[in-house]
């Protein structure tokens, strides 16, 4: 494979859809299938046949449409109208809607206003794809430029100069912690590893990680990144095997997302086809594979020690760090861990350039962050934003408010990680500190609106049982100090507790946030002492 | 190799490059309290008792594990880390089982004494009571889950001294228990040498030598007999 052929690919695969003066988008990620998206979209092929209409219309699935809470989502392409909530008999309507116009409207599903905010304020860099090309043909990722970037990179750039674009990007790492991602890579790229029996004093073996074990209640973001665009993984994965010098990676991925899997398998395979990924990729020196390793269900091997555990085959325990796997990693080799939608970003990076990246978003968070906006608000779904955005454009103008004209109260971000963000301080724009600040956290993208009906304790119970239940039970604060606080949270609940009762929840909570071993118990109080600081009232009513 | 100049508790101490605190505190006769350290085997750093404050540092750090590092100043026993120290203890006692006044262990139990060493008089947890197993199975040993305290020392103790690696742990959360085997009864366990190092290596009378629990007390009546019959009747058999 060399630069020729791959636009040679691209070229063939626009002539191809040029052939179609229509392409008709069904949605197949997993919400929409979720509601059916499958027989619409057969439904849709059946009545382009039947119309006539093969020569000129093609009907694709793809990827999330963004519109979660409005399956099964149609886009007509070349005119935009977006189709929500389309049941398969309505396919033969939208077929002959294409010839006849919309003047049986009444048998169409709804279309979605493009002009609404929920649409208009996004700004897709990691979704660029998304919603855009079939995540099951490679064709249609490499016509739409794919892999050209990798090619740009292992032919033009050194390393280093790798390294130094995505430092100067101002990229932090998307799966919550906001580490600058270029500082990660170049750590890792300054590492040696110990000499092994077959590898005596060279530079050894390093490993690239991508984290899609996404866990928290509520988020779907890696998941939609995965299961709309999974080759913009490969590329970003294989940019960061030649920034760091690694020549294997591995994606691992929770089994609770069997498309995303099967997704990210074939897109292995067809990369492999074509000699994208392999050894001695665009014929450079380079060589990468890429393996999945699916989690077996456990929130914490999303932490990154026990995510290295898990893949070498161990129980997946978190360990104390130091050593961070950048020094010692996967098989005690230095490893660099990002996260999904970390990996998302690396491309547009290196194609537009840091100083263009660097552009959008406020002083100390650079680029986008994509949100899964959920819970008590009229527009579910994906939504990608430029940080700085405030949580009032997210929650009021983006989702719409509460259903049915109700007050919202909160926002919780971060999962059972973070906290809630009451309404006062929707002023506040999202980036890390701001919201840090709040006492919650940026997380990997979850945001869960409530509204005055929810019960905040009720909340901070909810997580605090989702944390005793998946911690992993090595460290004593996370294993016995998570049961202790979901009890004393029932006792309150069951409005059986006093004054003492609650001044034990506080110091309990500070106690398992300052001793426990690793992320998971540090943050499991953090919902308890975020509704605590907001809500106290609602505490005390319980007493 | 180079030496490290640090403070702990305001007294100045010198250690090796590659030490962690733990080790450069005892060198010096400063005692930080531990659980499930245990010089031989590798450090698990779960049971967060030898946490120290670290000035400069956010975070609590374990001193089983952390390395001494130059000009560090070091605090073991600040009003924050005895009332945490404490709760921990109290959490660990409110977890399972542990009954002293009928334990093997009772009065040679590291737990106890570290309980004592924090001025744990009650827990202020309500004990949760957990519905947990004994495994005599074994002929020469038991192990009584209710006593158990996770620290794993057995596991590590069985893996990297012995090398039969019969012990893990199965579950996870407040269900972690330790496994035998292939979670078998313990006398079923055919990579079990009868080492005995578990018993020795557990901090509780968690894993116990057979014959030394409060019931299993025996009396040989019978000999008492024999002898005034040896005497009197000058019959020496049984």
């Amino acid at each position: 494979m060399d630069l020729e052929e791959l636009l040679e690919i691209g070229q063939q695969e626009r002539d191809r859809q040029q052939q179609k003066k229509t392409r008709i988008r069904c949605c197949t990620a997993a919400g929409c299938l979720s509601s059916g998206a499958e027989t619409v979209k057969n439904n849709l092929e059946i009545a382009v046949i039947e119309a006539g209409l093969e020569d000129s219309v093609e009907v694709c699935g793809v990827g999330c449409l963004r519109f979660c809470g409005r399956g099964t989502l149609v886009e007509i392409d070349p005119n935009g109208i977006l189709y929500e909530e389309v049941l398969p008999d309505q396919a033969s309507g939208i077929i002959s809607a294409l010839s006849e116009g919309d003047k049986n409207r009444e048998e169409l599903p709804r279309q979605s206003d493009r002009n609404h905010p929920f649409f208009a304020l996004q700004m897709p860099l990691v979704l660029e794809n998304s919603g855009k090309i079939n995540p099951e043909r490679i064709e249609e990722y490499i016509a739409v430029g794919g892999y050209q970037r990798l090619h740009h990179v292992l032919m033009e750039m050194t390393s280093a100069e790798v390294i130094e674009e995505i430092s100067k990007s101002g990229l932090r790492g998307r799966g919550g912690g906001g580490y600058p991602t270029g500082l990660k890579w170049a750590t890792v790229a300054k590492m040696r590893s110990p000499p092994t029996p077959l590898n005596k004093g060279g530079v050894g073996q390093k490993y690239v990680i991508c984290n899609a074990d996404e866990g928290d209640p509520g988020a779907f973001m890696d998941r939609s990144v995965l299961e709309s665009d999974p080759h913009r993984i490969l590329e970003g994965m294989a940019i960061a095997g030649y920034a760091i010098g690694a020549n294997y990676g591995y994606i691992y991925v929770r089994a609770e997302y069997p498309l995303a899997i099967k997704r990210l398998e074939k897109a292995i395979q067809q990369a492999k086809k074509y000699e994208l990924l392999g050894s001695q990729i665009f014929d450079s020196p380079f060589d990468f594979k890429i393996d999945i390793r699916v989690g077996a269900g456990a929130f914490v091997c999303g932490e990154e020690t026990a995510l290295i555990g898990s893949i070498e085959g161990k129980r997946g325990n978190p360990r104390p760090r130091p050593p961070y796997p950048a020094e010692s990693g996967l098989w005690g080799c230095p490893t660099l861990i990002n996260n999904v939608e970390t990996f998302a970003n690396i491309v547009p990076i290196i194609r537009e350039g840091s100083d263009w990246y660097s552009s959008i978003g406020t002083e100390t968070s650079k680029g986008t962050k994509v949100f899964a906006l959920t819970g008590k608000v009229s527009n579910t779904g994906l939504i990608e934003v430029p940080m700085g955005t405030t949580v009032r454009q997210i929650v009021a103008e983006m989702g719409g408010g509460v259903p049915d004209g109700g007050k919202v109260k909160a926002v919780q971000t971060g999962g059972p990680s973070g906290g809630c963000i009451p309404a006062e301080f929707f002023d506040t724009p999202v980036d890390y500190e701001s919201l840090l600040k709040l006492g919650t956290m940026m997380g990997s993208g979850g945001a869960i609106v409530m509204d005055e009906e929810t019960n905040m304790v009720e909340i901070a119970r909810f997580y605090m049982e989702f944390c005793r239940g998946e911690s992993c039970g090595k460290c004593v604060p996370c294993r016995a100090g998570t049961v202790q606080l979901y009890a004393l949270l029932s006792k309150l609940l069951n409005r059986q507790a006093n004054q003492s009762d609650l001044e034990q929840l506080e110091a309990l909570s500070y106690m398992v946030k300052e001793t426990s071993l690793c992320g998971l118990g540090q943050s499991a109080p953090n919902p308890v002492l975020s509704t605590l600081k907001y809500f106290q009232q609602e505490y005390l009513d319980l007493i | 190799m180079s030496v490290k100049t640090l403070t702990i508790n305001n007294i100045p101490v010198a250690a090796e490059q590659g030490k962690t605190i733990l080790e450069a505190a005892k060198e010096s006769g400063i005692h930080i309290p531990t659980l499930c350290y245990l010089e031989g085997v590798s450090p698990a750093a779960a049971c967060r008792v030898c946490l120290v404050e670290i000035e400069g540092s956010n975070k609590l750090q374990p001193a089983c594990v952390t390395q001494v590092a130059e000009g560090m100043v070091i605090y073991t026993d600040t009003p924050k880390l005895q009332q945490y120290r404490r709760m921990d203890i109290e959490l660990l006692f409110a977890e399972g089982n542990h009954v002293c006044a009928v334990c093997v262990a009772n009065g040679n139990c590291e737990l106890q004494d570290l309980a004592v060493e924090v001025g744990m008089d009650h827990s202020r947890f309500p004990y949760r009571f957990p519905d947990r197993s004994v495994d005599v199975s074994h002929p020469q040993f038991g192990i009584d889950h209710n006593r158990c305290i996770l620290c794993t020392r057995c596991v590590r103790v069985c893996d990297e001294i012995e090398g039969a690696h019969v012990w893990d742990v199965a579950n996870r959360g407040e269900n972690c228990y330790i496994v035998s085997g292939l979670h078998q009864p313990w006398g079923e366990v055919d990579a079990c040498t009868s080492c005995g190092k578990c018993v020795d290596a557990c901090p509780t009378g968690s894993i116990f030598r057979k014959g030394t629990t409060t019931d299993e007390k025996s009396r040989d009546r019978a000999k008492l007999e024999f002898l005034v019959n040896a005497r009197e009747k000058h019959e020496w058999t049984r």
